[in-house]
């Protein structure tokens, strides 16, 4: 009989941090992060975890801590959320290019200016190339699910790279969801015990971390990084077929709704695709022949699968809760690379969404779904991209 | 038992900083981070802000370092060792780890004054058990000279150069230790090269005193200081005898100066022997001296007023 629990977001993700008992969690508060951290506190403060918590002075030096307790030899996480990523931006590419399995959730927040502390995922996707990997998490159950599964994924021997579990601010952090938590000694026994590799604290076996390279070995080095997050897709579907084992949830690098049979498309990442699939049910009852593709793994990004799984259809709405200020939104660049060396190639549109914790209502996905639909007959002409729930 | 600092004793001791490294012939770093790692008895781990330290001693595939040693970024150093202390604290509470290990930061004054000073006011305030050490040549030396907020008054350096309109560097130096002694820290210190015994003595002081320590040493850059390059001790010695650089501590907030000049030398002698401050030298600009001078007096004496004579110094 499986137990489900009412909790929000946040509650989800310092359960799994409970549950998992790092080493070293170094963290500083930001919203929508700071009530995760306040709960793992509490564990902290009532001895249910003994977690040395660094509660530092910024998220740059909390990535900075994270980096010399990674490098000393031990399990490391901490968390945070739009502005505080953004100043971290230095550190991940330090993070991930000293190979320090650090798992962050990210709770996605709007970037400053104008300030806002709601979701938004420009936080997420401007450090998507700092050589991390990325999970993203439509609700509490597979955020929860997502940051167990990232110390697998991280510490992994072949590996050894950073996570990040990408997470809606508020949407989804402060919002009451039902599931399903894992026993504590199922998810101890799934992460396993940290192996340390090359640890700064190793004594006896002095290493240096850190070293300057310069043009004589610098681009080798980069094209060894790019080489290890090229392994990530067989690790991270490895340690999604042990994770379905212990909890009976499977996991792709993407999920698809429908799509087998459609003509039409969305592709959307995190929360916004719940709407989006009871939308694609009703549309459905009404003929339209509409599935749904949400990746999961954005970080390294699989551009082949994703590339089979969408190529059948005539018209896919690429739905970004961010945006590159003058060109293609990140999520639209990316499914337009799927599908550019494939002989058919569906009609895309790019389609701006939500943005600073902008609602993202079904009258949206209507729209959206309407518009493909006289794409499809070629009633109209469309701009390739455009901000939808404009207010007037 | 403590390392004894007889020349004779510590001549057999393994230089933890090996050669081969790349910093400049006659650079005060290099000497002073070789007298700390002398005087340091414990296994131990040392990190770097980026920096000539860092650059100079670890180029892919080569390391000078005997110790365990890491660098991650320039304002992040002592953010960074507190990363690596916590995880110590974190494994040895776990029973991974049995040794007693101790850490320090090698940092220049760029790391320290500027860039790096949020990130070591907070591993101060979070109480750390780390030892901190500026090396301080009073500019950001790895780039080309710039000022740094530990430049002094009158300097020229590359970002403030002495023109025909400003005679060099127009602001007085930050006093970085005051800073760190008002962290309420229990052990702050002031060492130059030139008095090794002193410096190393305050380095086995530290060492045995749990928490936070920053100890702040001079350490010549001929490069920058304009001056001869076999002069890092000649230099250094002139700054504490003209009382510009005062050997001092402070143990547990009381200040003591653990060395005081036999005869307190004129400002000029120290600044005379060093390009930066030729231009000090011409009539026009002769008041930055003075209001140097006035300013080194006025501290020196407040120093001395407030109780800190020289007591158990011992002698060079």
């Amino acid at each position: 009989m499986k137990k489900m629990t009412a909790v929000t977001g946040n509650e989800a993700l310092a359960e799994a941090l409970r549950q998992i008992n790092p080493d070293v969690c170094a963290a500083y508060p930001i919203t929508p992060q700071t009530d995760m951290m306040q709960r793992f506190s509490d564990f902290v403060a009532d001895g249910l975890v003994d977690t040395e918590l660094m509660l530092v002075e910024s998220e740059h030096s909390a990535m900075s801590a994270c980096i010399g307790a990674s490098a000393g030899g031990g399990r490391v996480a901490t968390a945070t959320s739009g502005p505080g990523l953004a100043l971290m931006w230095e550190m991940l590419y330090v993070a991930s290019g000293m190979r320090c399995p650090i798992v962050m959730p990210v709770i996605n927040r709007a970037l400053s200016a104008p300030l806002n502390i709601h979701c938004d995922h420009s936080d997420a996707m401007g450090a998507r190339d700092s050589g991390w990997i990325q999970l993203w998490s439509e609700n509490a159950q597979e955020a929860y699910d997502n940051l167990i599964m990232a110390f697998r994924i991280a510490e992994h021997a072949d590996i050894r790279l950073p996570v990040m579990v990408c997470m809606d601010g508020f949407i989804i952090s402060h919002s009451l969801g039902v599931m399903e938590f894992l026993a504590d000694d199922v998810v101890r026994k799934f992460v396993g015990d940290f192996t340390p590799q090359d640890a700064l604290l190793d004594i006896g076996r002095p290493v240096s971390y850190g070293p300057l390279i310069v043009t004589d070995q610098y681009h080798e080095y980069k094209k060894a990084q790019n080489d290890i997050m090229s392994s990530v897709f067989d690790v991270a579907a490895d340690v999604a077929t042990a994770f379905e084992n212990i909890s009976g949830r499977h996991y792709g690098l993407f999920e698809t709704y429908k799509l087998e049979d459609a003509e039409i498309g969305i592709v959307v990442l995190n929360s916004a695709a719940g709407t989006c699939k009871d939308m694609i049910d009703e549309a459905r009852e009404d003929g339209v022949k509409i599935g749904l593709l949400k990746p999961r793994l954005f970080r390294p990004f699989p551009y082949g699968p994703i590339g089979d799984a969408l190529e059948h259809l005539k018209v896919i709405c690429v739905l970004d809760r961010s945006d590159s200020f003058g060109a293609f939104a990140p999520l639209f660049s990316e499914i337009a690379a799927s599908l550019y060396p494939r002989a058919n190639r569906p009609f895309l549109i790019n389609r701006i969404y939500g943005l600073g914790g902008r609602d993202f209502m079904p009258e949206h996905v209507a729209s959206v779904i309407n518009e493909m639909i006289e794409i499809t007959g070629h009633k109209t002409t469309v701009l390739p991209k455009k901000y939808i729930s404009l207010r007037q | 038992m403590t390392t004894s600092l007889k020349l004779k004793d510590l001549s057999k001791k393994e230089m933890l900083l090996a050669p081969g490294h790349r910093m400049c012939q006659g650079c005060g770093a290099a000497i002073v981070v070789k007298m700390v790692l002398l005087a340091i008895d414990k296994p131990v781990v040392a990190c770097s802000p980026t920096g000539c330290l860092e650059v100079t001693t670890c180029i892919s595939d080569y390391t000078a370092w005997k110790i365990p040693w890491i660098h991650s970024a320039f304002e992040n150093a002592a953010a960074t060792m507190a990363g690596v202390e916590t995880m110590y604290r974190a494994l040895k509470k776990r029973g991974k780890i049995s040794q007693d290990i101790s850490f320090v930061v090698f940092a220049g004054d760029g790391g320290t004054y500027d860039i790096g000073l949020q990130s070591l006011s907070g591993a101060m305030e979070r109480g750390h058990d780390m030892l901190y050490i500026c090396y301080d040549n009073g500019a950001y030396m790895n780039t080309g000279t710039q000022r740094s907020g530990a430049t002094p008054f009158g300097a020229s350096t590359t970002t403030s150069p002495a023109g025909s309109s400003v005679p060099g560097k127009m602001q007085h130096r930050k006093d970085i230790t005051r800073i760190m002694a008002a962290h309420n820290i229990p052990y702050v210190a002031q060492a130059s090269p030139s008095h090794h015994l002193d410096l190393m003595r305050k380095i086995q002081k530290a060492m045995s005193i749990s928490g936070p320590k920053f100890i702040n040493i001079l350490s010549p850059c001929h490069r920058g200081w304009r001056s001869k390059s076999d002069d890092a001790i000649a230099l250094s010695r002139l700054a504490v005898n003209t009382c510009y650089w005062p050997l001092f501590e402070m143990d547990n907030g009381k200040t003591q100066l653990t060395h005081t000049p036999k005869e307190k030398l004129p400002l000029k002698d120290f600044l005379r022997p060093q390009g930066r401050f030729a231009h000090l030298f011409r009539p026009e600009n002769e008041w930055i001296i003075e209001q140097s001078q006035t300013q080194i007096d006025a501290d020196w004496n407040a120093m001395i007023g407030a109780g800190a004579g020289a007591s158990g110094v011992i002698e060079e």
